[in-house]
Order: C-alpha cells, then sequence, then structure tokens
C-alpha cells in the first residue's frame, strides 16, 4: 500500500509548511492573472486556450522543476530530523514527494482555472479543451516535481543539481522539438512515424501538448509527432496514451527516486 | 546498551570511519571526543541508521540495526545545527512528532516548563532565535522519554543559564536510567556530565573508559588536558 497513515500524516504536515511558504501565493495569483489577461485579450475560443496552452507548456514545468529542487535540497536537515523518528524511509520520500508536489499542481489549479471557470470555458465546446489544459498542466506540475525529486536525491551537491534541472528543462521543453524536426528533416525519405512516435511518449512536454491539440480540430498546429499520433490512434485513444504516457512520467522518477532514498546516506 | 563493533564507512575514497570498537553502558553518559574530522558525527548518523557502514555491526539494547525503523522509537537525536521546516511553528513540529509516534506515546514537556518555552513554540520555526531553535531541538529529542539519548552539541547556541538547564536535565535523566551519548567541543561542559569517555581519532576509537580512569592515565587534572594530552601522545607515536 502506498498510501498509509505515515505517507499521509508526513504529506499533511509537509503541504502546511508548503502552503505557508512566501512563493506558493504570488504564484497561483501570478497564474490567475495571466489566465485573466489572456482571456480578456483573446476570449475563451480554441484559439486563446491554445495560446495558454502553450505559456503552460513553458512556464510549468520550470516552475516545478526549479522550485521543486530547491525544496527538497532545502528539506535536507528536515529529512535528517525524520529518519531519526521510527519512520520508514519509503514513507518519508513518498509524504514529502506529495506534500510539495500537491501544492504546486494545486496552485496552477486553482490559478489557471478560477479565471477559465469565471469565464464559462468548463461549458460548451470549449469544455474538453479547457479540461485538458488543466489536466496537462497538473499532471506536468506533478511529472516534474517527482523529477526535481530523483534530481535532488541522485545529485549531492545543491548547485550541480539546479543546473541539472534547469539543463532538463531546456532540453525537454526548448531543444526537444527542435531536435526531433531535425532528424525528421534529414532522414525525411525513410518511415519516421514509429521512431517519433517513441520520441514523444518519451517527453512529458510533448505529450501534454498533443493531449491539449487532440481537444482541438486544430491539425495544422498539431506538429509532426502530435499529427503522427493522430493517424495512427485517432484522438480517443491517442488521449488515452497521451495521458497514461505522463503519468508514468511521474511514476517512473518516483520509483527511481525512492528507490536510491531507501539507500542513501544522509 | 550500544554496541558498535568493527565499524568501517568511507564516503568515496575517504575513509571515515576505520574499524570502531565502542560499547555504551546503560544509565551512564558517554562523551564523544577528539578533534574535528575524527568521525564523530558520522558514527553519530551510523547508530542512528542516517548512514549505513560498509562493514562491522551496530547493536541497540541487543537488537542489531536493520531497515526496520521502529528501534529509533528508543533512541532521542538531537542533530548538530538544527534546520526544521521554516513555516512551521514549534506546536506544529511537536504535534507532528506525536502523531507520528502514535497516540500511546508518553510526553515529557519539563524543558518546556524549565525553559518557558510555549511562547516560542507558538511562532513560525524561522522567526526563532538560533538560541530558542537549539532548545526546541532539545525539547524534541527529551520529548518521548526515550531510553537513549544522542545528543550531538547540545550546548551550541544556549546561553549559560539555559545550557545549565539543560546539563540539570541531562543529569536527572541519567539518574532516571537513561543512556546519553553527548559530543561536544567544550570539554568543560562534557566534565560536568560525562560518566564515561570516547577519544576519537583518524576514524578509531583510541582510548574507552571512565572519565577518572582517563585523568589517572594521562596525570592531567581535567577533560581538556586529558584530551590534549593523548593527542599530543598519538601525534609522537
Amino acid at each position: 500500500m502506498i498510501l498509509n497513515r505515515t505517507v499521509l500524516k508526513i504529506a499533511k504536515y509537509e503541504f502546511r509548511n508548503v502552503a505557508r511558504s512566501r512563493w506558493l501565493i504570488p504564484y497561483t495569483a501570478g497564474l490567475a492573472l495571466a489566465t485573466e489577461l489572456l482571456i480578456r485579450f483573446s476570449g475563451t475560443s480554441s484559439a486563446a486556450l491554445l495560446g495558454a496552452s502553450n505559456l503552460i507548456l513553458l512556464v510549468i514545468p520550470l516552475v516545478s522543476l526549479t522550485v521543486g529542487t530547491m525544496y527538497f535540497y532545502s528539506s535536507r536537515p528536515f529529512i535528517e530530523l525524520m529518519l531519526a523518528q521510527p519512520v520508514p524511509r519509503r514513507d518519508l520520500a513518498i509524504g514529502l514527494l506529495i506534500g510539495s508536489a500537491a501544492p504546486l499542481a494545486g496552485g496552477f489549479v486553482i490559478g489557471a482555472g478560477t479565471p477559465l471557470a469565471f469565464h464559462g470555458a468548463f461549458a460548451g465546446e470549449t469544455a474538453r479543451a479547457a479540461l485538458a489544459l488543466i489536466g496537462s498542466g497538473a499532471l506536468l506540475a506533478t511529472a516534474f516535481a517527482s523529477l526535481a525529486f530523483f534530481i535532488s536525491v541522485r545529485i549531492e551537491d545543491r548547485l550541480r543539481g539546479l543546473a541539472t534541472a534547469i539543463g532538463a528543462w531546456l532540453a525537454l521543453a526548448l531543444l526537444y522539438d527542435g531536435a526531433v524536426l531535425f532528424v525528421a528533416a534529414v532522414f525525411s525519405d525513410y518511415p519516421l512515424e514509429k521512431p517519433l512516435l517513441t520520441a514523444m511518449l518519451l517527453n512529458p512536454v510533448d505529450l501534454a501538448r498533443v493531449w491539449m491539440m487532440l481537444q482541438l480540430d486544430v491539425a495544422a498546429l498539431l506538429g509532426y509527432t502530435g499529427a503522427v499520433l493522430r493517424k495512427f490512434f485517432g484522438s480517443g485513444i491517442g488521449t488515452v496514451i497521451a495521458v497514461s504516457a505522463l503519468l508514468a512520467w511521474t511514476a517512473v522518477p518516483v520509483i527511481l527516486g525512492v528507490r536510491r532514498f531507501q539507500r542513501r546516506d544522509f | 546498551m550500544i554496541e558498535i563493533k568493527g565499524v568501517r564507512k568511507a564516503f568515496g575514497d575517504r575513509e571515515v570511519l576505520r574499524g570502531v570498537e565502542l560499547s555504551v553502558q546503560p544509565g551512564r553518559v558517554t562523551a564523544i571526543v577528539g578533534p574535528n574530522g575524527a568521525g564523530k558525527t558520522t558514527l553519530i548518523k551510523c547508530l542512528l541508521g542516517l548512514a549505513r557502514p560498509d562493514s562491522g555491526v551496530v547493536t541497540v539494547g541487543g537488537e542489531p540495526l536493520t531497515a526496520d525503523p521502529t528501534y529509533r522509537s528508543r533512541i532521542g537525536y538531537m542533530p548538530q545545527s538544527p534546520r526544521f521546516p521554516e513555516n512551521l511553528t514549534g506546536n506544529d513540529l511537536i504535534a507532528m512528532l506525536r502523531d507520528l509516534r502514535g497516540p500511546d506515546a508518553e510526553t515529557d514537556d519539563s524543558l518546556v516548563r524549565a525553559w518557558s518555552l510555549a511562547g516560542e513554540l507558538a511562532k513560525p520555526l524561522r522567526i526563532l532565535s538560533g538560541g530558542n531553535r537549539q532548545k526546541v531541538n532539545a525539547v524534541t529529542a527529551f520529548l518521548f522519554r526515550p531510553e537513549v539519548l544522542i545528543l550531538d552539541e547540545p550546548t551550541a547556541g544556549l546561553d549559560p543559564a539555559a545550557s545549565a538547564l539543560l546539563k540539570d536535565a541531562i543529569i536527572a535523566q541519567r539518574e532516571a536510567g537513561r543512556t546519553f551519548v553527548v559530543t561536544s567541543h567544550v570539554m568543560s561542559q562534557l566534565e560536568e556530565i560525562a560518566d564515561d569517555v570516547a577519544f576519537m581519532l583518524d576514524g578509531t576509537i583510541r582510548f574507552m573508559g571512565s572519565l577518572r580512569c582517563m585523568k589517572e592515565q594521562t596525570r592531567e587534572r581535567n577533560l581538556e588536558r586529558a584530551v590534549a594530552a593523548m593527542m599530543r601522545r598519538e601525534e609522537a607515536a
């Protein structure tokens, strides 16, 4: 059982600690303001949601990775205090992770979701796209928080850990698509559907983008990998695959990170 | 109470513990002394399971340490330079520890009363002074009346009055049969409370015995001079 009582107790106090910290409320308010402005300027049309989604695909991974990484490094003395208690290491690791990923994801859902709800985006024809927007943002937040956890457990030095986190963000959010396009252009004479599909499943930012796009009828904006996914699976199964792969992006760093956490020295 | 046999620990190429042999008697205060980098904190971390020895055995109350953390309910730990979740209050922290130990855990808040700490416990931990944080640190170590207390530099940052109260608490708990392992750089502080002394150098225990025995062996009149004499002797060897 992953969520036993000890895990939930640790997560509760961790959540309380993070919720009272000085960055969470400005972060939530900033997201609310940005979403509100986007809606004011372009309404709640599909195109506006797409604009919001592009912003989210850049900002959420960056914030989750950097805040998460700094956060795990600074909780090191607290981890030592907790490890001196009769608490299994696994429960401590999972509790800490839930307690810090939940405010990151929650801050986004409340910040971006409130203006959307206020302007009625969750009803009518934009409902699916708005839900995908909030869902993909929340899953991105947890996936990158768990990546931050993994980095902080693997790398002892705080500065190197933070540099790795920013490097991971640059690679996944900015450079990855360029590299995929480059490969596609160079090998354009070969059948590339399967390699490209694999490439997409390996990047959580691509997965979130495709999930969002599949809810909208904007084939031209799907990007190469998205177009391939739709061609292969249609939008229903494509969505299921994108969401499952995003969940795996949360689960795999957690599993590897917790395993390492159980063995390492503090 | 605590037996350490042949414990070795290396971090990368650096061998910090090179076969430590130590026996901590129940109901006594054992001071671990030695220069910086001798391996005192690493040894304490091995006792708590924070670091895993590469080889050797640690037993607490006859039970060898395993991944099962229940033995730590018998241990109270006061780390060097504590940093707590900064947005929680002292009361939150105590409530959390109590929550984790379960409803049956018996608690001791005599230090809270002795230091009149109740007001400070209501404030977020980040705004407490260094001395008051150290008091919270001590309160959490003594809270559950543990059989064994491991105190790493317990009086660091405390004013003389607070420090005296803590030493009184250590002596009172020792009289009640509890076992202490204490490190400090202030030898005069240790001299007031220690029954036994373990002198550590370069990752091994070079002397283990009663405080009186150490002073007799070195023909020095206090702990500080006795330790200094031992260090000189080791350098000469």
